[in-house]
């Protein structure tokens, strides 16, 4: 089947999809957004959580069809969904957003040895490389999509806020604590910011 | 496979008629698990979250009719003075992500013993709105769960809704798990207190083939506040009576060993929440009716 949706601000489709299919997996097959990591595909890590009409879910749990006409952000269109969010409070589908060909090539390499320098990055990603919370990257992006989320709805969070709105996201490598750190400067930043 | 999008709960009805083995799907949360894992191949997948009714809830006068999609995160953040016990259940569910697409009906219709919402549901006394061409019924809770994911639902019919008693005392939850997010109930309890029937009632999750009253307990309990004028004079539960009613709870326990626990600790554990559960109740019913009566 085929399935019309909104992915980063720009309208998509993808064909010849099984059924069955995760948005998930039609992001990363067909889409080329590999952003998004593939890890449990039972809800449980969280590391492919993207925002369905705002809303932060599992896509692995999505299933595609139920993905047709709706909104989806993933971790690719963030910087520039943060960006529209400061400046106009959002956006329009189609008006701007991110193209499929710069979200395919979206990384967060900068001009010179300094990750994230010269690049656009959302306050959340610049906050989690000044932090020291990636390690090893896979929980990042659904850690990222997670973390501006709740920021968005809870600009000066407890750090009870922070561990319930990351409880969905399972990270092996740094012990959180990095992590917590990243948010709590992100949430700072924004707060001088205003 | 078939991926089925009725825009509306007619043909919503009208497609489950026609293909009574299609699936059901609104949060995925259960049924994209299996398929993901390749436990299920259903023929026909029922998508319904195009079907906008199931997302509403409307507070009646006595009862809340609960949609059967609306996400545990809007009950937890709207119907919480209505619901306290199912908002509380709906608290514990996994994480923010899997409560953000996850609902009620979705647990009804999976009918799983470890579901969350059951031990609450049971609690505050609820009916599940099945609907069909055929028409519409009220299924009584007590008597939906027929089995290890069985429900009373026939083929055809669908969950619309579960209409749910407004809470009319102080209603508590307490599930075990390893830790607070993503934990399947080792095993969960609910209890709410009825002032206005003078009865209690209980809900016990993952510790029966199906979730279960404790109904021994609630008599025996139900006796013992009456006879000791408790709901009047809103004194203490003695220590007697709170023991025996937690030892009668876990009788109520018909529990398995599995990975997550053995039946001992469940049946243990069942005993420990009802206690703790009746304690916290009661206490929040003293200090309401202390305040009312303007007493100290």
């Amino acid at each position: 089947m085929r399935v019309n949706f909104t992915v980063n601000g720009r309208p998509q489709d993808a064909d010849d999809v099984w059924e069955g299919e995760s948005l998930l997996y039609v992001l990363r097959e067909r889409m080329g957004l590999p952003g998004s990591k593939n890890a449990c595909e039972q809800g449980e890590c969280g590391s492919c959580t993207v925002r369905l009409d705002g809303v932060p879910v599992c896509s692995c749990l999505v299933a595609a069809g139920q993905a047709e006409g709706r909104d989806v952000v993933t971790v690719e269109g963030l910087a520039d969904f943060a960006k529209q969010r400061a400046e106009h409070g959002g956006c329009a589908a189609g008006a701007c957003g991110t193209s499929l060909q710069d979200a395919q090539q979206w990384q967060a390499r900068g001009t010179d040895s300094q990750t994230g320098e010269g690049t656009q990055l959302a306050p959340i990603q610049q906050a989690f490389i000044d932090a020291g919370a990636v390690q090893c990257g896979f929980c990042t992006p659904g850690l990222l999509v997670a973390a501006d989320e709740m920021l968005e709805r809870t600009p000066n969070p407890t750090d009870a806020d922070i561990r319930e709105a990351l409880s969905g996201n399972l990270c092996r490598c740094t012990g959180y604590e990095k992590i917590m750190d990243a948010v709590r400067l992100a949430a700072a930043r924004q707060g001088e910011a205003v | 496979m078939d991926f089925l999008r009725p825009a509306s709960w007619e043909e919503a009805l009208a497609a489950k008629a026609e293909h009574p083995t299609a699936v059901p799907i609104a949060g995925g949360t259960d049924v994209m698990v299996e398929i993901n894992f390749d436990h299920r191949r259903p023929e026909y997948l029922l998508d319904l979250t195009r079907v906008a009714d199931l997302y509403e809830w409307e507070v009646g006068e006595e009862n809340v009719r609960l949609g059967a999609s609306v996400p545990y995160t809007q009950i937890m953040e709207n119907l919480r003075p209505e619901l306290p016990g199912l908002a509380l259940a709906s608290h514990t569910v996994a994480s923010p992500q899997i409560r953000n697409r996850g609902g009620v009906g979705g647990n009804l219709g999976t009918a799983s013993p470890a579901g969350d919402a059951h031990p609450a549901l049971l609690a505050a006394g609820a009916e599940v709105e099945a609907e069909s061409v055929r028409g519409t019924r009220l299924i009584p809770i007590d008597a939906f769960y027929t089995g290890v994911k069985r429900n009373a639902l026939a083929p055809d019919e669908l969950i619309r809704a579960v209409h749910v008693k407004k809470a009319d005392g102080p209603q508590q939850y307490s599930k075990v798990g390893t830790r607070n997010a993503m934990v399947i109930a080792v095993c969960a309890f609910g209890l709410a207190l009825h002032p206005e029937t003078r009865t209690v009632r209980t809900g016990i999750g993952s510790a029966a083939p199906t979730p279960v009253r404790a109904k021994t307990a609630e008599e025996f309990l139900n006796a013992a506040l009456d006879e000791g004028g408790f709901w009047d004079n809103g004194k203490v539960i003695t220590p007697s009576v709170a023991k025996q009613f937690a030892d009668l709870c876990a009788a109520a326990c018909n529990p398995i060993d599995d990975v997550r626990g053995t039946a001992s600790y469940r049946r243990h554990a069942v005993g420990i929440m009802a206690r703790r559960t009746l304690t916290w109740t009661w206490e929040s019913y003293r200090g309401t009716a202390a305040r009312s009566e303007g007493v100290a």
